[in-house]
């Protein structure tokens, strides 16, 4: 790697780096968001999250709407959950949809990138925030953490969170970085191919804030895939600047197995060289397998189960019809926006 | 048009209507409240939850004193009078259990919910409450945090602040998470203590009476039943817990018994709890082991009487609230207001159960009616009408 692109991660880390506590006066932040005036959805997709999605949809409307006005509309978007997640949500407040009744012209899928993209279609806001709805231990800094750069720095288009908080440190110095795929996946690929975006500490987390602007024009993978390919396609178009990360301390969820993360890196892998061979820094790469392979042993002989992963995408909203109808009637101009 | 009381009971339905809008941002707080873990002597954290809403709220005097307990002053237009509420923070569980809690429909659930999460959260909201229902009081309103409540703690935080406090209180309430309908005035005599049993790692096992910690903590207990206790003035022992033995190939040499001895006399109190010293001693000597006896905590009999305007009007509160005052007796924060004679109540928020199990929980339904009858009682307080 140059002098010069490290000395730009550098600073970019810097610059662009944040902590949330830098952001808990939020009598100044509703203050300037108003100011500026902005609106702010907050988007929460569910797959059987019925027993924390009452606390996250409880703390972020009473904190964030009732208390301080940051949040203009709190949506839950489900992928079909076969429990009591949209009840719980809606008997708490929260918007509630299932994915499949938004743009019901279009086939119909299944995965979280599909909720994240439809959530452009259904919220209204200048600014989406993606929370995840597993976190137990669900604080409003999760949502102000992650707005607040946007509200304060015009030039920052995507704000990605990471949680960098220690159970014990005795050193000055320690290691900090993301989760398993990240650290033996990702960030080396980034490394070889796209060194700044590996500044990114957590380039997987669920949870980030986006303006409309930005998610309108980037196409979306709806499985595993959707938060790599947002970086790779923000960075490609507006830089290293547009993105932002902000510390918010730790988080606690659900571990997944070993297995579960395999799954993952696989699709994650699909979309990653689908990307570099579209940018043509791989001009052609082989037909690839849409399997994964993985094994057991079951009474003493090896089997293998195989996993049909197929890493589909959506185009940017704003080629979608509908959209460009609704941006019509909302803005009154009669034609849609050209992208940015 | 009504005056004293009965304005205040007439106006009761109508809080309860409007706290019932605000319920989000208590069970916000009884949340972020919770999943703060709170040992007692290690209350720190929460202090700054609460300390940060005080601020947010303009309170006067947001601070934390020697004893670590959390402080801010809504004030009124009387400096002279000062009502005191006051929950404590600590709870029973170790900050390595997993202190998530978790909203459902009809409920809250998670470690120290009741006790006394909900206690600290209805205090913490109580400013903005009382701003939305338009309230103003003529006495200052001085919210509490204590710190050091349960167990060795023996409700040091309050002591400290009542023994050390720069302002007069005139009247309290202690806040407590659950049960919704309790209602304490007084405190019965309480002692309790700990019995340590430990032998002597040169112990000659042949002697007589050498079967390990258990059977001589059990003799121990044999004994302290066998201590005659009256009907009259009520009086009981209870064995809170009991910590002996590992496994099988083991003798056990060690053993511990925890204990209250309550009574409504604190004379009674006393000569039994010199009863339990005096079986200490003569089992140590009969069998060689070390047995030491500790108080942990004492609490003396005494509280308003059953006429005093303000029990009286707690009750009426709770009548008109449509539900039956149970009154109970209380060991906790009330003891430190009935030991510097100022009149003081114990009420519960709302309904719950498993108190200080892993499987605590509390209702959401009935916060409403809690913190009105919260609202009604400070109303009666700042009003005089609980003035005799």
């Amino acid at each position: 790697m140059s002098n010069a692109t490290t000395n730009g991660i550098d600073t970019w880390l810097k610059k662009n780096t944040f902590h949330h506590s830098q952001f808990r006066d939020l009598k100044g932040l509703v203050e300037e968001k108003e100011k500026r005036g902005l609106s702010i959805s907050l988007c929460i997709p569910t797959l059987n999250e019925e027993s924390t999605i009452g606390k996250e949809v409880v703390i972020f409307r009473s904190e964030l709407m009732m208390r301080y006005p940051l949040l203009d509309e709190i949506a839950v978007i489900d992928s079909g959950s076969e429990d009591g997640t949209l009840e719980v949500a809606r008997s708490f407040g929260a918007d509630t949809y299932r994915s499949a009744d938004i743009l019901p012209t279009l086939e119909a899928k299944k995965g979280k990138g599909e909720n994240l993209w439809k959530a452009i279609y259904q919220l209204s806001g200048d600014i989406i925030v993606y929370i995840d709805a597993d976190i137990k231990n669900i604080h409003p800094r999760f949502v102000y953490g992650l707005v607040a750069p946007l509200i304060f720095r015009d030039e920052i288009q995507y704000v990605k969170a990471f949680y960098d908080r220690p159970l014990a440190s005795s050193q000055g110095v320690r290691p900090s970085g993301g989760g398993r795929v990240t650290e033996i996946l990702i960030r080396p690929l980034f490394s070889l191919f796209f060194p700044e975006l590996a500044a990114i500490i957590q380039p997987l987390s669920g949870e980030y804030a986006v303006r409309r602007e930005v998610l309108e024009n980037i196409p979306f993978p709806i499985g595993y895939g959707v938060e790599t390919s947002h970086l790779l396609d923000v960075y490609t178009r507006w830089g290293i600047e547009a993105f932002a990360q902000t510390d918010l301390d730790q988080r606690v969820h659900r571990n997944q197995s070993t297995r579960g993360l395999g799954r993952m890196a696989f699709g994650i892998m699909q979309t990653f060289l689908s990307r570099v061979q579209k940018l043509g820094i791989i001009p052609t790469l082989p037909d690839m397998s849409t399997v994964l392979r993985q094994f057991q042993v079951h009474d003493q002989e090896f089997e293998s189960i195989q996993h049909e992963i197929v890493e589909e995408e959506r185009p940017p909203m704003i080629t979608i019809p509908e959209y460009q109808e609704q941006n019509a009637a909302r803005t009154g101009s009669g034609s849609a926006s050209e992208g940015m | 048009m009504k005056q004293g009381i009965e304005a205040i009971l007439d106006e009761l339905p109508s809080f309860e209507r409007r706290i019932d809008e605000l319920t989000e941002i208590l069970l916000t707080n009884l949340v972020m409240v919770s999943e703060i873990p709170a040992p007692t002597f290690h209350e720190r954290r929460r202090v700054d939850f609460l300390l940060e809403r005080f601020n947010e709220y303009q309170l006067q005097n947001c601070s934390t004193d020697e004893a670590g307990n959390a402080l801010g002053i809504l004030p009124g237009e009387d400096p002279e009078r000062n009502i005191l509420v006051v929950a404590h923070m600590d709870t029973a569980f170790s900050d390595l259990v997993d202190h998530t809690a978790l909203i459902q429909p009809g409920f809250v659930g998670g470690i120290g919910v009741g006790d006394n999460s909900l206690g600290v959260a209805a205090v913490a909201t109580l400013p903005l409450i009382l701003e939305k229902l338009d309230i103003r009081l003529n006495s200052n309103l001085v919210l509490m945090g204590s710190s050091r409540s349960l167990g060795r703690g023996d409700i040091e935080g309050i002591r400290f602040f009542l023994n050390n406090k720069d302002i007069s209180v005139s009247s309290g309430i202690c806040v407590e998470g659950v049960k919704l309908g309790r209602l304490s005035y007084g405190s019965i005599g309480m002692l309790r203590g700990e019995i340590q049993y430990r032998v002597p790692e040169e112990y000659d096992w042949t002697r007589f009476g050498a079967g390990g910690a258990i059977v001589n903590i059990n003799e121990i207990i044999n004994r302290m039943l066998e201590i005659p206790v009256p009907r009259r003035p009520r009086t009981t022992i209870v064995l809170n817990s009991i910590d002996a033995g590992a496994s099988f190939n083991t003798i056990p040499t060690q053993a511990s018994l925890q204990f209250e001895v309550r009574s409504d006399s604190g004379e009674l109190v006393q000569d039994i709890a010199n009863q339990i010293g005096d079986i200490s001693a003569e089992v140590s000597s009969q069998t060689g082991a070390e047995v030491e006896f500790n108080v942990l905590s004492r609490r003396r009999p005494g509280g308003i009487k059953f006429s005093h305007p303000l029990a009286d009007h707690a009750r009426e509160i709770l009548k008109r609230l449509d539900m039956n005052p149970r009154i109970t007796p209380s060991t906790s924060e009330l003891s430190a207001f009935i030991d510097k004679g100022i009149p003081a109540v114990t009420i519960g928020v709302s309904d719950g159960e498993n108190v200080n199990e892993e499987n605590e929980r509390v209702e959401i339904g009935p916060i409403s009616q809690g913190v009105a009858q919260l609202v009604g009682l400070i109303l009666a307080l700042d009003r005089g009408c609980c003035d005799e």
